[in-house]
């Protein structure tokens, strides 16, 4: 391609939008690296601390969208300090002295503050779109910065950020003449809104396609809000809460069934299991359905909604829906891709919730299915056997039995089998997450067979360093590896330092690796940050290289150590 | 509460780095809480920083004879698992979530009527006493293995200070351990009376234990 103008090469490029091509891309030589940084406007970050904001401005001035991720993914699980970091201050501030014309910023696991979110609001005119996800450090008022500044909006998304609500008046902030709106999710406030401001915002913003609610969001004034907008794709319903026999009810059943656009349903955080009859005329149209916020719902409920949805593709959903209502989705769901079943009390399943006789229906009546979270209270070897020899394209795995080390209770066995044959039948797993009693066999057939195998959580797991060491050794395309109470340690951590290299992060905690260890591997891979985080008061004993770290957090970076750690992380 | 710098370190102190930890065996000092008489061990998997706490009961209702063995509910299928497991970070559920279902429970609740029935519970060994509101169960085999749970807690995940871990697991109590004594629950009755659990219906169980206390198997003798 040496003899075409840069201007076709970069034509061509135009139609290479994957991250991962784009970045191959760049590195077959001079030329076309030159010409990909000049027209690469998607930048996708995985780690914040890989790179400097500076560094990035420089390559890529044509910088349009940004995604960054900050804490460990076990942050969403505390075990990752308060403060720990993920800040994305530094980037706007840097963003906002460049010439980059930002329009959207996607961030994950980052503390993020009402002043950043001011700062963002006012430094580009172009801004878009703004979507955060488990984020924090913000209040309301940032958010109506953005509503306040940001004429060209399209996408104010906010899901399951822990954000201080100030009841203030954001959605009022945003301007008369703001009529972009493409997308806004605001479930995840706790507060209360300007119901008529938002009624008017949506009467105002006709390219309005996707709305989710949050739950002081009464019944009638959704009725009103579908009247607006019954072109809507994508709607989360805050309250829903009525008397069926009610004047308003009346309506609201009339005006959903002219909002055939609805393709996605969520919400229902408050909820009369008696209104959701209005809801059955759009079920056939569903492809993603998250009731996984609706506690309020019982098993029946859930059932006989779930009959309605022939096509659904996605199903997000609370275990109170039992095996046999799993059942139910697997003679009704032929299409069904992608299945999460939370826990609906993380404590006490108590009866209601699901085994492996829920799995085994659904993997046998949904062909398709590819991507699986499953909270239980027990698994077996034959029922993952039956579901490896049902379903082969899995993509993401991730089984979670509430008793951290529960055996196989027919047999009494460990989990190995079953596990093993899932990553045997499933070569084009990426996502792996194991529960239940495990030895070191598991590892083994992880290695052996997980080839395509990214991203692997491990917990209370194993008996040996061979259990880590087959997994480094066997799983070439490991990106992220999070472990927890597990016996591993320094020999398996130190037998192939070069590893980390090729991967994001590892996170080690509570398992059984040295100070020293990381202080060696430390000093052998100046290319990682290995951090360790010391929550007890005795720092001074923290020096012995004997000492067992608690956690370990190490990551490949581009740029050395943080500056802004806090006084409990020893960067070594 | 003592925090000793050698805690958790590896083998004796003589091999830094580089070799692997010598397992202490802990498959042979696996703390067994069983009544006199009881004969089988069910083993469960260890790692080699924590200890299994098991507690064994007989259990008087006709349901919880599955087999002759006892059976741990982890590995009984017909048991609800036992309530209020307390590893932190466990299970994965993000906190956001956690804290979503909590308040939109708490707001749709009904009192369920029953006054709760809160008793202390010690466990030789220890550093500090736990309560357990024995409403919340309903057989001895559930007590049995929320008592483990909250036991073995201090061993399993993050007690918030190494030390607190570390102390637990010191010499002494190592070496009762190696011993391979066994810990029996015994219960204080309304009489004041210091009894074996397990001998009487749970109902009436329930109605006259004050407190309970997870003890080492050679003190128990004279219960019996």
């Amino acid at each position: 391609m040496n003899y075409f103008p840069d201007e076709v090469v970069e034509h061509v490029f135009d139609f290479i939008t994957s991250h991962k091509d784009r970045n191959s891309v760049s590195l077959v030589c001079k030329s076309w690296y030159k010409i990909e940084r000049y027209s690469r406007q998607r930048v996708f970050i995985g780690n914040c601390y890989s790179i400097t904001p500076q560094r990035l401005i420089a390559r890529f001035p044509g910088l349009k969208s940004l995604t960054l991720k900050g804490k460990p993914h076990f942050a969403d699980f505390n075990l990752v300090p308060h403060d720990w970091g993920g800040f994305v201050d530094p980037w706007i501030k840097a963003l906002a002295k460049s010439r980059i014309g930002l329009e959207e910023l996607r961030l994950k696991r980052m503390v993020v503050s009402d002043d950043s979110l001011e700062l963002l609001s006012k430094s580009f005119p172009n801004f878009k779109s703004l979507v955060l996800v488990s984020c924090e450090g913000f209040t309301t008022d940032g958010v109506a910065a953005i509503a306040a500044n940001c004429r060209f909006l399209r996408e104010l998304d906010l899901q399951e950020n822990e954000v201080e609500d100030h009841r203030g008046h954001w959605l009022s902030c945003f301007p008369e003449s703001c009529t972009s709106l493409v997308s806004l999710n605001f479930a995840c406030l706790k507060g209360e809104i300007n119901l008529a401001s938002l009624e008017r915002l949506v009467a105002r913003s006709p390219n309005l396609k996707s709305l989710r609610l949050n739950r002081v969001v009464p019944l009638n004034t959704l009725q009103n809000l579908l009247m607006r907008a019954p072109q809507l794709v994508d709607l989360g319903i805050g309250s829903y809460v009525d008397d069926p026999s009610s004047e308003v009810f009346s309506k609201l059943k009339a005006v959903i069934q002219l909002c055939n656009s609805i393709r996605s349903l969520s919400g229902f955080l408050e909820v009369a299991p008696c209104c959701m009859s209005a809801i059955y005329p759009i079920c056939e149209n569903l492809t993603f359905l998250n009731l996984s916020y609706a506690p309020g719902l019982q098993g029946n409920d859930l059932t006989k909604l779930v009959q309605h949805c022939r096509k659904l593709q996605r199903l997000w959903i609370l275990d109170c829906i039992g095996d046999k209502g799993l059942g139910v989705v697997a003679s009704t769901c032929k299409e069904l891709q992608e299945l999460r079943v939370f826990p609906s009390d993380p404590f006490d399943a108590g009866n209601a919730a699901v085994t492996e006789e829920g799995l085994v229906l659904i993997s046998a009546g949904c062909p398709k299915l590819n991507s699986l979270l499953y909270f239980c209270h027990q698994m077996t070897n034959a029922a993952l056997i039956t579901v490896a020899k049902n379903c082969t394209n899995f993509i993401r795995f991730r089984l979670c039995i509430l008793d951290p080390v529960k055996a196989d209770p027919v047999t009494n066995q460990p989990l190995d089998e079953g596990f093993g044959a899932i990553v045997r039948s499933n070569k084009s797993l990426k996502r792996l997450s194991l529960s239940g009693l495990l030895t070191d066999q598991v590892f083994l057939y992880i290695g052996m067979y997980a080839k395509k195998l990214e991203m692997l959580s491990i917990a209370f797991a194993g008996d040996s360093n061979k259990g880590m060491l087959y997994v480094l050794n066997g799983c070439k395309k490991l990106r992220k590896l999070e472990i927890r109470d597990c016996p591993f340690g320094d020999v398996a951590l130190l037998e192939d330092m070069g590893k980390y290299e090729t991967m994001r992060s590892l996170w080690m905690s509570s398992c059984e690796v040295t100070h020293g260890a990381c202080k060696t591997l430390a000093k052998k891979m100046p290319s990682l940050n290995v951090e360790i985080i010391n929550e007890s008061e005795q720092l001074e004993f923290s020096l012995d290289d004997r000492l067992l770290v608690d956690k370990m957090y190490l990551y490949r970076t581009l740029v050395g150590h943080r500056k802004d750690k806090p006084e409990y992380v020893l960067l070594l | 509460m003592e925090v000793g710098v050698k805690m958790g370190m590896k083998g004796g102190g003589d091999e830094v780095g580089g070799k692997e930890k010598e397992k202490m065996g802990y498959e042979e000092t696996e703390l067994r809480l069983g009544l006199p008489g009881d004969g089988e061990v069910v083993r469960k998997r260890d790692f080699s920083h924590t200890v299994d706490l098991k507690l064994n009961l007989i259990s008087t209702s006709p349901t919880d004879d599955k087999d002759k063995n006892i059976v741990p509910s982890h590995l009984d299928p017909a048991k609800p698992p036992p309530a209020k497991a307390q590893v932190v970070g466990w299970p994965p559920v993000r906190s956001f979530r956690k804290n979503m279902l909590a308040t939109q429970k708490s707001s749709g609740s009904e009192d369920s009527g029953e006054k709760a029935a809160f008793v202390k519970v010690s466990m030789d060994g220890a550093p500090y006493l736990r309560k357990v509101d024995l409403r919340m169960y309903k057989t001895y085999q559930q007590l049995s293995d929320a008592l483990a749970k909250m036991f073995s807690s201090f061993t399993i995940g993050n007690c918030g200070s190494q030390g607190l871990l570390k102390d637990f697991m010191n010499e002494s109590k190592l070496m009762d351990l190696l011993n391979g004594s066994d810990y029996v629950p015994t219960y204080e009755d309304k009489d004041g009376d210091w009894m074996l659990v397990g001998d009487v219906p749970w109902e009436m169980f329930i109605e006259s234990c004050k407190r309970l206390r997870i003890m080492k198997g050679t003190e128990a003798i004279g219960l019996g």
